[in-house]
């Protein structure tokens, strides 16, 4: 059990730690944690929880964090959880806040996020791929998949709308 | 920047701790969708309703949020607890902003969800909402592309990632860290 709080502690400090300017930065790093490193959940499991998180208010990796930390070990699981992910914020924040306002506006570091977004955006691509597997397995998964990236890059709306289309097509096409 | 421990209350007197918690306990309860959906709430509630921090010194805000690791939506609630009452503030700030996330989530893993976990309709909801989440994921990858990607050398230099990560199966915290150490190198004068 000591050894379950002290792995799901650390893999979500360093979700927490690499997760830089917020979003879905944060779904690759959750990935490789908890599918890929652990085995703690499946594909399908790891998007259901993201699906959740995303319904449900307030920082979607904090949510995510939660659910997860319960799923493997209980209410003191979801408080590790939630504590690692937001233990590198706290540290950062509340002694070094300073300092990185300065170090921020240097040149250099503009360059050093420049590479790390571009770094970002292949890995929730790749992110996407992977998971898409676990997701998109038949032909109603596949249109509300194509419905929805292509609505999404014509126009950018809320998460909420896709929540709500996913689970009304879900409702009405699925296999029962 | 304003000095962390500026005061900029209305009235220039102390904030309670209960203000701060109950104000950002109301932004995590009430904000769907995530960060970029968060921090417009937390602008409106401390730049407009509150007058905790004017508009620039939310900008500097911003900036330290968006350039460092973690959530922005508990970023700018803690640094806007600092500026409001020391340390203690920035703990009460962060403890709002998340703790109707730990509640509400708790109740759903601990009880609805062993609840309704078999049933079929459920399942017909998650077999939507699976595609669903990964067309979210696929869009937050080409839109956060179209905003950054746009010198040839930031494109190709998300392409080699790409490739490097598909091939060599190496943990992301590499492949970021490769991708900041090679910005550094090669993104000096255009990059984006």
């Amino acid at each position: 059990m000591i050894q379950v709080i002290l792995s799901l502690y650390w893999s979500f400090f360093k979700v927490g730690l690499f997760t830089i300017g917020g979003g879905y930065a944060m779904i690759p790093l959750m990935e490789a944690e908890v599918i890929d490193t652990h085995g703690w959940l499946s594909a399908a499991e790891f998007l259901d929880i993201i699906a959740v998180a995303e319904m449900t208010p307030g920082p979607v990796s904090i949510n995510a964090a939660t659910f997860i930390g319960y799923r493997m070990a209980g209410v003191a699981g979801s408080l590790i959880t939630t504590l690692g992910v937001i233990t590198p914020s706290l540290v950062l924040l509340l002694l070094l806040s300073k300092i990185l306002f300065t170090l921020i506006q240097k040149p250099e570091a503009e360059s050093f996020l420049n590479g790390l977004r571009s770094a970002l955006v292949a890995l929730i691509l790749l992110a996407a791929y992977s998971l898409g597997q676990a997701a998109i397995v038949d032909i109603p998964t596949i249109a509300i998949f194509v419905l929805l990236l292509a609505a999404s890059l014509i126009k950018q709306i809320s998460p909420l709308y896709y929540i709500a289309i996913g689970a009304i097509l879900g409702l009405i096409f699925f296999p029962y | 920047m304003t000095a962390p421990n500026t005061l900029a209350g209305p009235s220039g007197s102390k904030e309670s701790l209960l203000t701060i918690l109950l104000t950002f306990l109301k932004v995590g309860a009430f904000t769907f969708g995530g960060g970029y959906a968060i921090l417009p709430v937390i602008r409106q509630e401390v730049v407009i309703n509150r007058r905790w921090v004017a508009e620039d010194a939310f900008a500097d805000i911003l900036i330290i949020t968006q350039g460092m690791p973690g959530q922005l939506a508990l970023n700018s609630a803690i640094q806007i607890g600092v500026r409001l009452r020391g340390t203690i503030g920035g703990l009460v700030a962060a403890l709002g902003v998340t703790a109707p996330s730990v509640i509400i989530l708790l109740i759903i893993a601990a009880w609805l969800y062993p609840l309704y976990r078999d049933n079929q309709y459920v399942h017909a909801v998650f077999y939507g909402l699976r595609p669903a989440v990964v067309a979210l994921i696929a869009a937050a990858a080409f839109n956060l592309g179209k905003d950054i990607l746009h010198g040839t050398r930031g494109i190709i230099l998300c392409a080699v990632l790409l490739i490097t990560a598909i091939i060599s199966q190496v943990h992301p915290i590499l492949v970021l860290v490769a991708g900041g150490v090679a910005g550094l190198l090669v993104c000096k004068r255009e990059c984006h």
